[in-house]
């Protein structure tokens, strides 16, 4: 009887993510033809298109690019994902991010340490200040009770234009006469190595480390349980026992220290310091999307950030083929937004059967009682 | 009871323009209240207004509307194509329809398949960013003064006025004096900064700002005086109980998302076409978000939305006029809640005297510490006005009671 429940449970959830994955395949191939129509009406040639990107993308060259480009996007992607899974919407990546790399570049100039310890020094202080900087919406929802979504918003403006002003007035580097706009450099003690010579570096390997911990943490820890149940039925955990408060303070913080580590492939593996037109922006944005389309899966996010890594790697041999190279960006908006409609309503579908089953067979325990 | 509130009205307003007056004798600065500075600050409020708006159409109807910035970003590109193309005022309308496109898209991703309205918000303000960036690429890039991160200028501006007689308008082409600006510069107390405030107001408008200004009253009027906007408004309440009075909840909420769209867009138009002649990447920096930030602050009514527009428009207006204005803004803020205080103690609200207490002391030991602020540190003012506001009244503000719950008609409840 036991065996039996088990292995039915196994072919539910086996049936369940072939659902998810069929979906998110299909709504690809949607948003692709979608993107198609877009570009037959602006005069140019779809199947081109896609032929260049095919084309210039799958080369060993591109391949590496293409995994640099997908691992900014890893952690941005898991930090998001861990507040999705509990019904919070960190939008603040974007601000945390840029806090933490400011503050850890900076820091990571003060210290003298043996190379590993250094570089590992730097990681802690930008997670450290990453969720520092989360924590403030941590506290506002808390004790006020003000929404995420609102708070983080406002918190990455406000980031903006400290990180600016703190910038400006205390880190900046003039050594060189005020044309370096950056930090002071990190020795070369606290730099990642490359695992492929100025193509890739080692932060690869820590994004799927964190990927990996996130499943750990998330999926099969007690915690992780907790934080999953606290975002499917808030009411149902607080019954159990779940303090609502301390899992709210403890998603953030965790989702703003992931955040931190965003900018860490330029700062300790590319520019080594942290500069206004050197640091990428943005990324706190895509992150959402990269977490949408990977359904805030461990292995579906480094799947889609590697997806997002490889459309942006092509855009620049496109603008040579008279291609406008933005499309690539628009097709990624276009997949997530056909990414969310196909979920929700695939899963909708999924519910309602899974809901006239239960109907149907408390029907027959009726009958049969 | 009008009376004796519309009395109230008047003293506060008299004691306020006291204050402001005294201060600007005081310090010197004729900046605060120069027709210069109220003429920037008007203009700078109506992207924020026109945002607030659309934000307050978005929710009051049911719809989170994260994606104002979006729509404004469409706004500023199709306005700025519109008006390159055919004039400013077929640009106005374009950047309207760009916007309306916008809302149509959250309205159909929201309210036609239900997806996560702050997530449909997100997407399409990446969306808007790259999607006109793409555009610009198509269209813009080769041409003369344009590229893919602008367009090229425009040919005509939109007529701006200015009042005749008080403000030194024409009149069949007869020169009227300018008696307000005559008012202005004599710098007598209250009565100089009457002139300015009132001069800034009616000295060279455009009719874009006109438009802007109507908004409001026609919002407030549609939401809380017709029928449909009863309806608008329940569907944002109770959409449920709408639902059983046979109320079409989410045509509703299509109609209020387009019209939030329209709004956004027509903001996005008086940035790329009345603010300047071209449109610009980023022209919308982050003001869509202001716009959310004074409907949240303006407790989600018309008429706060336009204060809480007016005093960051004003903040910004004076920084751009004069930067070194900004210490007496502090005294201005100190005087202003130190009167507020004294108030607060007759009328023994022991709440509003810890806050106005603090805000006193804090602004008067700014005023006397701070020479200078950051520009930097300025830009962030809206952004941490609004999370004050809200750690602080929180308790007091009122959003639409279901905004952001996605509704199923039909379905069991």
């Amino acid at each position: 009887m036991n065996q039996q429940l088990s292995s039915k449970r196994n072919s539910d959830s086996m049936r369940k993510s072939l659902n998810t994955l069929g979906s998110s395949v299909a709504a690809v191939i949607l948003a692709l033809v979608i993107c198609g129509v877009l570009l037959l009406i602006t005069g140019k040639n779809p199947l081109m298109a896609y032929g260049k990107i095919l084309e210039t993308g799958l080369t060993s060259e591109k391949f590496l690019e293409m995994l640099k480009r997908a691992t900014p996007l890893i952690f941005s992607a898991i930090a998001v994902a861990i507040g999705f899974k509990m019904n919070l919407f960190n939008i603040g990546v974007e601000g945390q991010y840029l806090f933490a790399a400011l503050i850890s570049a900076e820091m990571g100039t003060h210290v003298s340490l043996p190379a590993p310890l250094h570089v590992l020094f730097i990681l802690i202080v930008a997670m450290v200040s990453g969720a520092a900087w989360a924590s403030i919406a941590a506290i506002l929802k808390i004790t006020r009770g003000i929404n995420e979504v609102i708070s983080t918003i406002m918190l990455n403006y406000i980031a903006l234009s400290f990180i600016q002003w703190i910038f400006e007035t205390f880190f900046r580097d003039d050594s060189d006469g005020g044309l370096n706009v950056k930090t002071t450099e990190i020795a070369p003690s606290g730099r990642m190595p490359d695992l492929v010579h100025d193509r890739l570096n080692g932060m690869f390997i820590v994004a799927l480390f964190v990927a990996f911990l996130y499943w750990v943490v998330v999926f099969r820890s007690r915690f992780g349980f907790q934080l999953r149940a606290s975002g499917l039925n808030p009411i149902a955990a607080r019954t159990a026992g779940i303090p609502a408060k301390r899992m709210i303070l403890f998603a953030l913080l965790l989702s703003g220290a992931v955040a931190g580590l965003v900018a860490m492939p330029s700062v300790i593996g590319d520019v080594y310091a942290y500069g206004p037109s050197s640091t990428p922006t943005q990324f706190g944005f895509a992150g959402i999307t990269v977490a949408l389309l990977g359904r805030n899966h461990p292995f579906g996010i480094v799947v889609a950030a590697m997806l997002f890594g490889f459309l942006d790697s092509t855009s620049a041999v496109l603008q040579l083929s008279e291609i406008p190279s933005s499309i690539v960006k628009v097709i990624q908006a276009i997949i997530v937004l056909v990414v969310v409609i196909v979920n929700e309503a695939s899963s909708r579908r999924y519910n309602r059967k899974i809901a006239e089953q239960a109907a149907l067979s408390s029907k027959s325990m009726d009958v049969r009682s | 009871m009008t009376q004796s509130k519309n009395f109230r009205l008047f003293g506060l307003i008299s004691v306020a323009l006291a204050i402001v007056s005294s201060v600007r004798l005081w310090t010197d600065q004729d900046a605060l209240t120069s027709s210069d500075t109220i003429g920037t600050a008007l203009r700078l409020t109506v992207p924020i207004l026109l945002a607030g708006m659309a934000g307050l159409w978005a929710e009051r109807c049911g719809v989170l509307n994260i994606g104002i910035e979006g729509m404004m970003i469409f706004g500023t590109w199709f306005g700025a194509w519109g008006a390159w193309q055919y004039g400013p005022w077929v640009g106005l309308l374009f950047a309207i329809l760009g916007g309306m496109f916008g809302g149509l898209v959250h309205a159909v991703a929201t309210v036609r398949f239900n997806i996560d309205q702050v997530i449909s918000g997100v997407v399409i303000n990446l969306f808007a960013y790259f999607g006109v960036r793409y555009l610009s690429e198509l269209v813009y890039v080769g041409k003369k003064g344009g590229g893919i991160s602008q367009s090229p200028p425009q040919k005509s501006a939109l007529p701006k006025f200015n009042l005749p007689v008080l403000s030194g308008g024409e009149i069949a082409g007869w020169k009227s004096p300018d008696f307000l600006g005559w008012l202005e510069a004599r710098r007598w107390f209250i009565l100089g900064d009457l002139g300015g405030i009132a001069r800034g107001l009616t000295h060279s408008i455009s009719w874009a700002t006109v438009i802007a200004i109507i908004v409001v009253p026609v919002s407030a009027w549609v939401l809380w005086r017709t029928r449909f906007g009863l309806r608008l408004r329940s569907s944002g309440e109770s959409p449920v109980a709408a639902e059983s009075l046979g109320i079409k909840v989410n045509r509703l909420r299509y109609y209020g998302l387009l019209i939030s769209g329209g709004l956004a867009g027509l903001a996005g138009g008086t940035l790329s076409i009345v603010a300047s002649s071209y449109y610009r990447q980023g022209q919308t920096a982050g003001r869509g978000f202001i716009g959310l930030a004074t409907m949240i602050f303006g407790n989600w009514r018309p008429s706060g939305i336009l204060t809480g527009a007016m005093l960051f428009g004003y903040a910004e207006g004076i920084k751009l006029v004069a930067s070194d204005s900004i210490t007496a803004l502090f005294l201005l803020i100190a005087s202003m809640s130190g009167a507020f205080l004294i108030y607060a103690i007759i009328r023994h609200k022991r709440n509003q005297v810890l806050l106005t207490l603090s805000a006193f002391l804090l602004s008067a030991i700014a005023y006397r510490t701070i020479d200078t602020v950051p520009e930097s540190l300025t830009q962030s003012l809206p952004y941490v006005v609004t999370l004050i506001v809200l750690a602080t009244a929180n308790q007091r503000l009122r959003p639409p009671a279901m905004a952001g719950v996605p509704f199923r008609p039909g379905e069991p409840h």
